[in-house]
């Protein structure tokens, strides 16, 4: 354990940075969230295009133009988050660079990838053969994979520092690469973004197209902007549901103070209860429903399991237990719900009714975006908050990490007011995008299903459409 | 070589491929926001849009590619810079946020959310460069103290010093993109454009040039340790530059035949290269070397597995898109834009 420097940070710069930090991560999360699920329903429905399908390949192109200005202000975002490692914690990068920069210098290498194939895909609609098209946006989809495993590789790693040995001046002496990237924490964090990615990116597609369908508009293209990513994403959510306890029962293990604040855990011993809200006031529960048991039975499969409280964690060692605990169940309430509105789906089909009319879990589903993003960011509350007030577990206090430049609040407010504008500026791109399209559409009679709303926009070029009707 | 200096060079090479490439795309910033609303500037516009759109994420990622190393190799250097240089370095991000956004919200944006996107993306154009060079400046001036003390935020950098290189990173920008920007024309059969960007790239190298050969006398005042490092054991680098800068000046009055890109690319590279070699073997001059920031071998070896794959991956990977970009096989009607009214 590194000694605590002398603290000569003003507890407002604390403060503000980790705000910072957290408003900036939480925003770029949604946005890197839809670069590695978007690839992946672009690659479906271009693919059905390519067979025949013209509403698909119509919905491919679309969501190709909305990958496109999503990735980049996801690339930009991204970027404010490696400058603002050193900007805010130069201590931590300065110190443990050397073994936690290995993960993000192979996520460097996804990220090229990503960044090549994709501009290649977007910008090869035209004139490219559709074979080698479709094959240029195979790389995009895979680089979403591997960019997510090394990122969550090094924040793993925050969370189970491993392979590494500091020397006497504190500085990392010696690196095993392996065992930094494949630390206890990766195995559960990893499949758990990518699952998050997935039900992100594939609920908040298709709760668009729910309203779409609410509103009445019931032809192919918007059954299967509904379908393939609410399918994907329905997929994902039960396999969530396993890998998130397989997550919970390893924080058990692996982070006592984190899992002890999740579950409001105050007295250490057997038999704890899985508590439904409540707050912790002065060391005590306050409110909530308590399911006796419950807690030490998932954590251990028995009653008796003996599960780690606040009694046991020195007082400067305990995350603050409320936030981290609502956060918790939030994410698993939304879960739970997301995984339920999956099984509705297969209810409605297996009485051969049609989803496009049954109206209340359209009403469901249409919520299901949102619902999908507040569970990711409650998520990283867990995880992020559920650490303190360690950066590195155990290993580097967050208070000795943070940058000694002072005026983190002005630079705080400064961020808040930019990526307000971004948002804002996002918002109305994409819904004048939509405008035109509904235009383009109206002007067509229907579905522009030649492409889009210039006649140069056909795919593949004039004489390579792939010709074929909406197959119904 | 050891290791420590093999990942030096290829940081470097790095920093040298984000200044051309990535700088090219700053520099189409710089001319968009210069066109104004002459009767040309829309079609200016446009090719330079369609210039940089199917590059400039790929470029961008040299940035971040040499963030990871510089953090990763040299964890104590990364520390010291970003707290000294906090403030150019956070409004550079914020311009590195604004300029992308902006391009990228662009051609989806209505016609007056275009002509604010436009404003936005030409001035961030201008200022990002400006403070990344002035960040570079006060690093290559030797201002960039060690250590976790709480820095002063103005002292490092609001020098002549980094006044000169972020003036410089501007001017280097702007014409290494109306030379690109030319054969650009070129290829899309646009002779009047091919003459306007051939009219700027003329002046952009001769302001270029005089920022740089001029910066020597300003660097022998305020970096007098740089100035004698870059005479000393920088001058092939220097004199390569201005040879290799004559020979571009000299190719665009005659109208910029093939060999004028690589010519004023090359000048570029020389005055990158003679700064890396003036402080070499420090990567903070005068107070902390390559080896006493280095990270452990084993950290420098995954390093180095990394560049290999990059090299056998990125490489031919960036090059099908370069190539397949200049082959206009690429184009931005893949979005679904609207032409302009």
């Amino acid at each position: 354990v590194i000694p605590p420097v002398l603290l000569d940070v003003a507890p407002a710069d604390l403060l503000a940075a980790r705000s910072q930090m957290a408003f900036t991560l939480g925003y770029h999360i949604v946005l890197a969230c839809l670069g590695v699920g978007l690839p992946a329903l672009v690659l479906i429905a271009n693919w059905l295009g390519l067979r025949g399908d013209a509403a698909a390949m119509l919905l491919a192109r679309r969501w190709s133009t909305v990958m496109a200005v999503t990735f980049a202000v996801g690339a930009v975002t991204g970027t404010v988050l490696s400058f603002e490692m050193g900007l805010l914690w130069p201590v931590l990068m300065g110190r443990f660079g050397a073994a936690f920069g290995i993960p993000f210098a192979v996520e460097g290498l996804f990220f090229f990838l990503e960044a090549i194939f994709i501009a290649i895909y977007v910008y090869g609609w035209r004139r490219l053969s559709p074979r080698a098209h479709l094959l240029s946006g195979i790389p995009v989809a895979i680089a979403g994979l591997g960019g997510t495993f090394s990122v969550i590789a090094a924040n793993s790693w925050m969370n189970q520092p491993a392979g590494y040995v500091l020397g006497p001046d504190g500085r990392v002496a010696s690196v095993a690469p392996l065992d930094v990237i494949l630390n206890r924490a990766t195995f559960y964090e990893v499949p758990h973004m990518l699952l998050a990615a997935y039900m992100v990116t594939g609920f908040l597609l298709a709760s668009v197209y729910a309203r779409g369908l609410l509103r009445g508009h019931t032809d192919r293209y918007v059954r299967l902007g509904f379908a393939i990513p609410f399918t994907l994403a329905a997929i994902a959510a039960p396999v969530q549901v396993f890998v998130g306890d397989v997550a919970a029962r390893s924080v058990f293990i692996d982070q006592p103070s984190k899992f002890a604040a999740m579950e409001l855990i105050t007295t250490t011993g057997p038999n704890q209860p899985a508590t439904i809200g409540g707050v912790l006031v002065d060391g005590k529960v306050v409110g909530g429903i308590a399911l006796p048991g419950l807690t030490s039975l998932l954590a251990g499969f028995s009653p008796d399991t003996v599960i780690t409280g606040f009694d046991q964690i020195p007082v400067d060692q305990r995350p603050p237990a409320t936030i981290v605990h609502l956060a918790w169940d939030a994410m698993v309430g939304i879960g739970t719900a997301l995984v339920a509105l999956g099984v509705w789906a297969l209810v409605i089909r297996r009485r051969r009714r049609d989803y496009a009319t049954a109206r209340w879990f359209l009403r469901a589903a249409s919520l299901a975006g949102i619902g999908a993003v507040v569970a990711l960011e409650a998520g990283w509350i867990v995880t992020e908050v559920g650490r303190q007030p360690w950066v590195v577990y155990l290993v580097l206090r967050t208070s000795d990490a943070v940058t000694r430049a002072g005026g983190i609040t002005a630079t705080f407010a400064a961020v808040v007011v930019l990526y307000t504008g971004l948002a804002v500026a996002t918002f109305l791109a994409l819904r004048t995008l939509a405008g035109r399209w509904a235009r383009a559409d109206a002007a067509a009679g229907g579905r522009d299903l030649g492409g889009g709303d210039t006649d140069e926009s056909v795919p593949y070029g004039p004489h390579r459409q792939p010709d074929g009707e909406p197959r119904a | 070589m050891t290791a420590v200096d093999l990942t030096a060079i290829t940081l470097w090479l790095g920093v040298t491929a984000y200044a051309v490439f990535g700088g090219a795309d700053f520099g189409g910033g710089f001319w968009d926001l210069a066109a104004g609303s002459g009767p040309h500037s829309h079609r200016v516009r446009d090719l330079i849009v369609n210039a940089i759109g199917p590059v400039w994420e790929a470029n961008h990622t040299w940035l971040i590619f040499d963030l990871v190393i510089l953090w990763t190799a040299f964890p104590p250097a990364f520390a010291a810079i970003m707290s000294a240089l906090f403030v150019p370095l956070s409004l550079a991000a914020v311009g590195i946020v604004l300029r992308g956004s902006a391009f990228a919200f662009r051609p989806v944006a209505g016609p007056r959310g275009q002509r604010v996107a436009a404003a936005v993306f030409g001035l961030s154009s201008v200022v990002t460069p400006f403070f990344l060079g002035a960040a570079a400046g006060a690093i290559a001036g030797g201002r960039v103290p060690v250590g976790d003390a709480a820095p002063d935020l103005f002292a490092s950098w609001l020098t002549l010093t980094s006044a000169l290189a972020g003036i410089l990173a501007i001017a280097t920008c702007a014409y290494l993109a109306a030379v690109f920007l030319v054969a650009d024309a070129r290829r899309l059969g646009q002779a009047d454009l091919e003459r306007y960007f051939l009219r700027r790239a003329t002046i952009a190298a001769v302001v270029a040039g005089a920022v740089t050969f001029a910066g020597i006398g300003v660097l022998q005042v305020d970096a007098p340790a740089l100035a004698s490092e870059l005479i000393r054991a920088g001058w092939p680098f220097v004199v390569a530059s201005g040879v290799f800068g004559l020979g571009a000046l000299v190719l665009l009055s005659r109208g910029a035949p093939l060999g004028t890109r690589p010519l004023a690319v090359a000048a570029v590279v020389a005055v990158i290269w003679g700064w890396g070699v003036a402080q070499y073997p420090d990567i903070l001059p005068g107070t902390l070397s390559l080896a006493d920031a280095a990270a452990p071998p084993e950290s420098l070896a995954a390093l180095l597995v990394v560049f290999v794959v990059a090299a056998l991956v990125i490489a031919p990977s960036l090059m099908l898109l370069f190539v397949l970009d200049q082959r206009s096989r690429l184009e931005s009607h893949g979005l679904e834009t609207t032409p302009r009214p």
